[in-house]
Order: structure tokens, then sequence, then C-alpha cells
């Protein structure tokens, strides 16, 4: 934990994501309160940040084509990111426990069967995957979550499965098969918690990858849909009106740049704070 | 080795035939009736019928699965639903603009992500940070955003590159240099895009490589020799650091092609990345399914290659044939 103090990258980490889910969670308060509000849209669009409208409301970021502001749809993206991150990656966490759990655990055929299914859903690249399953259903947030969950559970099984298997060996584990518990209990109570460790790290880089995808998605018109804002949707709408009002996709690229980076390096820190004899470099 | 080689294969064609099936399966569970898509609202039940009959689409699943995989193995791909152009075509006229795409990036971006990687792993803290910074944040840019964004640059503001597709309207009335000029303006700008990313990757992993191999006794040794800075670097340190470089060089494959994926929607390049996003947004699945195993077969042999060249570079691997 000291170690961790220490380290800048999770510091910045850190304060970059406290300070964009407290921009979300706080969306109401500091901003115009509605992203998808339409007021004359001739007389408002269009104005470039830091300034003010006809109407006396001042815009941060400016406004869009349609007169919204910016800011507003920002930190109001700001949740539709986090949120979608966020439950996508615990749902990809619990898969991964799951299968790695039971393919350190239960030698033969299931470790196999399990470990050959980790290795081909990795070998596919996982934007391919998305778009088959994307193409399955209406776009919606609740698709992304799942999409991005069925895709993103492969690095935490290998984590797991190999973590459960030393565990296995320990004389903690021997102790409690000896008492008679049954298989499915020592694992979930005695070996899984103590293969938590190195599933946080990659939580974090997967939190990542899961915002950075769920706005490559948005932005295909694949995932959240508008006038909802999510800064993949943002980004591409402000695509049409990069000559004259580049500001709409600039700040939400900016802001995705940021948390994406953010996570990477709180996934660095805590790996070598977790680790510190392993490799500081983390492969995505 | 060789047995290794077979070994590499035969898992490289359980993940293709994985991929078969999986995308079979998964479309099967699309909502909607391809066959009243394709008659409309006015067909009778008996068209109907009749038509899913034809299309022997009232066969059991099993047996479905079965002709369809006789069909892609013969390379008889269906028709696109969207164009009615052949499958085929239509991705084999993509293929080659993403293999330029993606080959060309592959290359800069190891070349440029090794060069910058290697100096931070013998750099002092400062230089090493600073650039670990630039890479993360290289890596982390989306392919789509940092594409807007030199469009904005280089298009739109300094008027220098051209924005969309491979090549201008005059592409079939210019020849000879004219038109290699014309291609290398529309590749500059999706290329420089994936490069930029690739690189931020490329440079993580060749830093975390050579930092191995910094740390091992033979280096002190000679350094100790009184070798220079320089050929310590050149002889010991890349040269060890190069198999592992080799194998995630292959393992980032997938990752370049999604990259892929976005950089040619972004910039309409004529790939399969394109394709495939054009299909998925009109639920065009014949081109789905196709663009998805095309897509994991160039990964699965880049894959492949990679693992058979860090083979091939490492002594230890290629002189174990002569001695067994």
């Amino acid at each position: 934990m000291n170690r961790l103090r220490r380290d800048r990258r999770a510091l910045f980490g850190v304060v970059v994501l406290v300070l964009v889910s407290g921009a979300g969670a706080a969306a109401p308060l500091i901003s115009t309160g509605a992203p998808a509000a339409q007021h004359d849209v001739v007389a408002t669009r269009f104005q470039p940040p830091l300034s003010t409208d006809h109407a006396g409301t001042f815009h941060l970021l400016g406004t869009d084509r349609f007169g919204r502001d910016v800011w507003t749809r920002l930190v109001y993206g700001a949740r539709v990111s986090l949120v979608v991150g966020v439950v996508a990656v615990i749902l990809s966490v619990v898969i991964g426990l799951l299968v790695g759990g039971v393919a350190g655990y239960w030698p033969g055929r299931p470790r196999v069967a399990l470990l050959a299914a980790t290795d081909f859903t990795i070998a596919i690249p996982r934007v391919v995957l998305v778009l088959l399953l994307a193409a399955l259903a209406r776009p919606s947030a609740g698709l992304v979550i799942l999409v991005l969950g069925l895709t993103g559970w492969m690095s935490v099984a290998r984590l797991v499965q190999g973590e459960v298997r030393s565990l296995a060996a320990r004389p903690f584990v021997e102790g409690a098969v000896a008492l008679g518990l049954s298989r499915a209990r020592v694992l979930a109570r005695h070996i899984v918690p103590n293969a938590l460790t190195p599933v946080i790290v990659s939580a974090a880089l997967g939190l990542g990858n899961a915002i950075g995808l769920e706005a490559g998605l948005s932005f295909l018109g694949l995932g959240v849909q508008p006038p909802t804002p999510s800064w993949g949707n943002m980004i591409a709408s402000g695509r049409d009106t990069l000559v004259n009002a580049p500001w709409v996709a600039t700040a939400p690229g900016i802001a995705l740049v940021l948390v994406v980076v953010a996570c990477t390096l709180l996934g660095d820190a805590l790996q070598d704070a977790l680790n510190p004899t392993a490799r500081h470099d983390t492969v995505r | 080795m060789l047995a290794q080689i077979g070994r590499r294969v035969l898992a490289g064609a359980a993940v293709v035939a994985g991929v078969l099936t999986l995308t079979f399966f998964l479309v099967q569970l699309a909502p909607g009736d391809p066959v009243e898509r394709l008659l409309g609202p006015t067909a009778t039940p008996a068209q109907l019928a009749a038509q899913r009959h034809a299309l022997g689409l009232d066969r059991p699943l099993p047996v479905q699965f079965a002709v369809w995989i006789g069909r892609v193995a013969r390379g008889e791909w269906g028709r696109s639903i969207a164009t009615g152009r052949p499958v085929r075509a239509v991705l084999g006229d993509a293929l080659p603009a993403t293999l330029v795409l993606v080959g060309l990036s592959l290359i800069a971006s190891y070349a440029l992500g090794f060069v910058i990687g290697a100096w931070q792993a013998r750099a002092d803290r400062r230089v090493d940070t600073a650039l670990s910074v630039a890479t993360v944040t290289l890596f982390a840019l989306p392919g789509y955003w940092l594409g807007l964004m030199l469009m904005m640059v280089f298009t739109y503001w300094a008027h220098w590159l051209p924005a969309f597709g491979a090549s201008g309207l005059d592409v079939d009335i210019i020849t000879g240099w004219g038109r290699l000029a014309d291609r290398l303006r529309h590749l500059a700008l999706p290329l420089a895009t994936l490069t930029l990313i690739g690189i931020g990757g490329a440079a993580r992993f060749v830093r975390g490589a050579m930092r191995d191999v910094v740390g091992q006794p033979f280096v002190t040794t000679a350094e100790a020799k009184g070798l220079s800075p320089f050929q310590v670097t050149r002889r010991h340190i890349v040269r060890n650091a190069l198999v592992p470089v080799i194998t995630l060089f292959g393992m980032s494959l997938p990752a370049l092609f999604s990259g892929a994926v976005f950089v040619e929607a972004v910039f309409a390049w004529p790939g399969v990345g394109r394709r495939l996003v054009e299909a998925v947004q009109a639920r065009d699945y014949p081109v789905v399914m196709a663009a998805t195993v095309v897509t994991c077969v160039l990964v699965v042999t880049g894959n492949l290659l990679a693992d058979l060249a860090a083979a091939w570079i490492d002594p230890r691997v290629r002189y174990q044939r002569r001695e067994t």
C-alpha cells in the first residue's frame, strides 16, 4: 500500500478517475442539467468554447450543431462511459473467475476444455468479436455491457487459473479438503479469495479497454444511441462539423484518452505494488 | 522442430474451425427471419415455406452447418444481402487494401517502437518516465478519434492530404508516378494513425523485454569486459530481447486488426474492416460472417509466422533440430 501511495502513476490514475466519476455523479449540479435540450437551434448552435449565447447561458466547451452544451453532454456522457465500463468489467471478472477457478481446480478434461476455450477467444481480434455480437441485436447500452463482458474475461481467467493451481497445493487447502468440505466450497471460500490480487490489475486495465471500446461502438452507431450522450457518439456527431466546430469532437476524445491513460497507469502501478519482482509492463 | 510446427498449424486450424462454428451459430441467433426479409411482408405462408425449402433453411441445423462449411471450403460464400454482389468479390477487393495498411503499419510501428523501447531500457529514469508517459498516451488513443484529429489538421486546415478513400477520382486517367503519388497521399493519414498507436504498444513491449535482459549477469560481464554501451546494447541486449519481442509481435496482431477496423471506417479506406462495419450496420450477415472468418485467418496466420520466426531466430530452438 505504501509503495502504491508513493507511485505517481497511481496518484494520477486515481485523481483522474475520481474527478471523472465525481463530475459524472454531480452532473446536474455542475452543468445545465439537460444534455439533450435544444433551444433556438439557429441562434445557439456552434458557439465556440468560453462563449455566452444570446440568452446569457455560458458555454465552457461551446455548443454542437443542435445548440446543445458540450460540457453538459461531456459530464453526462461520463456517467454512461463509466457505468457501462464498470459493469462490463464486473461481468468479465465474474466470468473469468468462474472459468479460471474451475480450470485451475479441476484437472483433466474440464481444465483442457476451458483453457482451450480461453486460448481460442484470445486469438480472435476483440473488435471483430464485438462487432459480430453487436450485429445480432438492436444497439443499446445493455447490449454493449453484455458484449464487452463476454469478450473481456480471458486475461482474468488465465491469471486466476495459474493462481488457483499454485494455491491448490498449499497446506491450508489440503486442510480444508481433509475437513471434508466439498470441492466447490473449497474453491469458493478458500482458493478464489486468495487468488483475487492479480485480478485487480487486470480489472484496472480492462476498465480502460472497455471504456475505449464502448466509445468505439457508439462512434460506429452500434452502442449507446443519441440523443443520450456517450463520448463515442459525441465524437461521431462532431465528425461532421470538424471544420466549423472542431471542439465538439475534440473535447470527448481528450476525456476518453485521459480516462484510458489513467486506467493503464493505475494498472501498471498496481502490478508493481502487488508483485514487485514482475515485469513493469502489462500486455493488453 | 517439425513436430512443433505441426502442432502450431493444427492449433491454428482449430481456431479457424472454431471461428467458423461460432459465426454460423451466432448468426442463427440473430432476430428476424431471412426468408421474410427476402420476400417482403406480402408473401403468403406457402411462398415462405417454398422459399425456405429452396434455400435449405427447413433442414436441421447441423445439416445446414455442414452444407455451409462445404460451401465455404469451396469458396462459395454467397451473396451480399445489401448489394447483391458475391461476398467473395466484396472481400477479394478489400483484402489487398487491408494487407497494405496493416502490413506497412506493423513494420513502421515496430521499427520506431523498437528504437524508442531500446532507448528507454538503457536511459536514465527521467527520460524513461517521459517516454513511458508518451507511449502510454499513444497506446490509449482511440484510432477513430486520432484519425479525425489528423484529418482536421492535415486535410481541413493545412489542405495537404486527402482524407477519404484509397485513391482520387482521377485514378483511371493518371498513370505511372502520378498514380503512385496519389496512392501514397491517400495512404498517409490512415497509416500515420495506425502507426502512432502501434508505436505506443510496440515501445512498451520492447522496453519490457529489454529490461528483463538488462538485469542479467551476462550484461554486467559484457560491460566489465569494457565493451561500449552501444555494443552491449546491440550484441547482447537486443539479440536476447528479440525472441520475446517477436512473440509479442504476433500477439499484438489482434489488437492491430481491431485498430484497423476503426481507422478504415473513419478514412473510408476500402479494406476488410470497413466492409465489416458496413455489413454489421446493414445486418448483411453473409458479409459479416465472411469478414469475421477472413480477419481471423489473417491473425492466426500472422501469429503462426511470428511463432515460427521466434523459434528460428532462437539458436536454442534452431540447433535442437541438428542434435535430435
